[in-house]
């Protein structure tokens, strides 16, 4: 078979775990690509990247290509999501000083609450809360309006999320910049390492079926390269079932660790991926239920209703039209690709592409072509439902 | 404005813009004052380098829209694709406030573009020069190695690991660093 090779960006994060492993564990030689793996320092440089053809295909946060198809922020092209890489996988911390006042309002950090931490942290700070987030167009974003939005701290008159790069989420907490964070790890450990914050809340418990990460490329990409979309959706997907269904534990973090990849210690990167977490520098333990997902539960297909929660959130937030940026963002998540790439390969896909957001009280079995598939727990913590448009 | 925490590229970054015949040029070393210095020296354009991760701070500046803030637009628009593309390919990206004309904007771009390039090719030197004497010095210890190991001379141990690597097709530098992590292990 001929090799054909791609380039592919990605940010240092524990998500970018399908890409590397993709590479790595021989996955995509199996579809003979050549995956060219390149870090990148930043989601706007990443996304340039891929606009501007340097790159092929890239990692990206779920609510990019949403964001460009809405005309929103600098993106110089349409993107489009083949797949999703990950659900979930960020954590929301807390400086130290806030931290203190939370506790001593009675609440016990149990890690398991959404209600309880957002309304101990309202309680604590309220009015001007500034909250970091790795950029303005992302779940972790979407994901604290949300949460605080529906508790009364409406933003922006009483809430401030602020850009900051990961690794300076730390810095910008110790030097007063921040009162918390949403990132994902392990910049979320990495502060509890450095004495300077304390973890509240695994995202997860906001909205348990999340998509965080998905595999961009321009939009144009799928038509003029349908074979290189289809080959590398199914290596990703083949990389994904090996992270989701062997036992990785040991192994994963170890790749992951090397100086191209993330260069930083295997033991920081654990936590992400065995949800054992260490929330404090005084060494208190909390354990997050499928804290990240990398395939249980479908949770590769990209659904069309997955980038219309996105979409409708963006339009509420920037006042654009609802039913517009609705029909917008769900072209942008290609599950007619996603399909046809994995047919008869994946045991089972889904029969439609949208589904009721938020409605899984626990893991059922959906309406699937072949009948034997297994959705995951699917709920918003305040239980609203999304319901697409038809 | 320019965002950059190196001085000494910061400087030449700013001479070769003052050679163009700009004036009021301003350096920002800290990217976290990145919101605060912007919100006081109102520049025309902000130039950041790629690699630098708090470019993704002035991407939300951007969304700022209310009628008091200047909005920082993204430079990277439709209007001028090629130029564009050799700002990326040379590292630099550049935010305008406030709708300069982009008749303006082409020169600033080309100026910085040449200089970001300058140092891109100096940044690639330095990394290709080190690797060279890293390389040389795996080389020489395998050499050492080879020729303890099998009483011959220099010339004859350094014809050994290049037999091996044509052998192996690989490259010299590569046989003599496995050479020398495996030697580490029996040792």
């Amino acid at each position: 078979m001929n090799v054909t090779r791609l380039d592919v960006g990605f940010i240092p994060l524990v998500d970018a775990a399908p890409l590397i492993c993709c590479s790595e564990m021989g996955f995509a030689r199996e579809e003979g690509l050549d995956l060219r793996l390149r870090a990148y320092p930043s989601w706007s440089s990443l996304r340039d990247g891929l606009c501007f053809g340097q790159l092929d295909a890239a990692h990206m946060l779920a609510a990019v290509p949403v964001a460009s198809a809405l005309g929103l922020g600098g993106t110089a092209a349409q993107l489009h999501a083949l797949a999703v890489l990950s659900v979930n996988g960020n954590v929301i911390g807390v400086s130290r000083d806030l931290a203190r006042k939370i506790e001593a309002q009675g609440h016990d950090f149990a890690f398991d609450d959404a209600r309880a931490a957002g309304q101990a942290l309202i309680a604590a700070k309220g009015d001007g809360l500034r909250v970091g987030v790795p950029f303005p167009f992302s779940m972790h974003a979407e994901l604290v309006y949300y949460w605080l939005s529906a508790l009364g701290l409406p933003a922006p008159q009483k809430l401030i999320v602020r850009t900051v790069p990961p690794p300076q989420m730390a810095d910008a907490l110790e030097a007063g910049e921040l009162d918390a964070f949403c990132v994902g790890e392990p910049w979320g450990s990495r502060s509890v390492e450095a004495g300077v914050g304390k973890l509240l809340l695994p995202c997860s418990e906001i909205w348990s079926f999340a998509p965080e990460k998905v595999l961009a490329v321009r939009a144009g990409w799928t038509d003029t390269h349908p074979n290189e979309a289809h080959r590398l959706t199914r290596a990703l997907w083949r990389a994904a079932r090996w992270l989701g269904t062997q036992d990785t534990a040991s192994l994963v973090p170890e790749i992951l660790s090397r100086p191209h990849y993330l260069d930083l210690s295997p033991d920081l990167l654990e936590h992400a991926l065995t949800g054992q977490f260490t929330i404090s520098a005084e060494g208190e333990a909390r354990h997050a239920k499928s804290f990240v997902a990398f395939f249980q539960g479908a949770a590769n297909f990209p659904w069309r209703s997955q980038a219309e929660w996105i979409g409708s959130q963006l339009a509420k937030r920037t006042g654009l039209d609802p039913v517009e940026s609705a029909h917008a963002a769900r072209a942008t998540f290609r599950s007619d690709v996603y399909r046809a790439a994995l047919d008869g390969i994946a045991p089972d896909l889904p029969s439609a592409s949208v589904k009721l957001e938020g409605a899984l009280a626990e893991a059922s079995a959906a309406g699937s072509l072949g009948g034997r598939l297994i959705l995951d727990r699917n709920v918003f913590f305040d239980g609203r439902i999304f319901e697409p448009i038809q | 404005m320019i965002v950059e925490p190196d001085r000494d590229r910061a400087l030449q970054i700013a001479d070769s813009l003052r050679d163009a015949g700009y004036q009021n040029l301003k350096v920002i070393a800290e990217p976290s004052s990145l919101s605060r210095h912007i919100a006081s020296y109102a520049p025309d354009v902000v130039l950041i380098d790629m690699a630098n991760p708090s470019r993704d701070m002035l991407e939300e500046m951007a969304l700022a829209s209310g009628p008091l803030e200047r909005p920082v637009a993204m430079f990277v628009d439709r209007s001028d694709d090629q130029l564009t593309a050799a700002a990326i390919e040379a590292g630099v990206s550049a935010y305008v406030v406030d709708g300069l004309r982009s008749d303006r904007v082409k020169p600033i771009m080309d100026a910085a573009i040449a200089r970001f390039r300058m140092i891109q090719r100096m940044r690639n030197e330095l990394t290709e020069t080190k690797r060279a004497l890293e390389e040389r010095k795996v080389i020489d210890r395998a050499k050492g190695m080879v020729m303890k190991a099998r009483g011959v001379s220099e010339d004859e141990a350094y014809a050994l690991l290049r037999s091996a690597a044509m052998d192996q097709s690989k490259r010299i530098a590569e046989v003599a660093a496995a050479l020398v992590a495996s030697a580490g292990l029996l040792s």
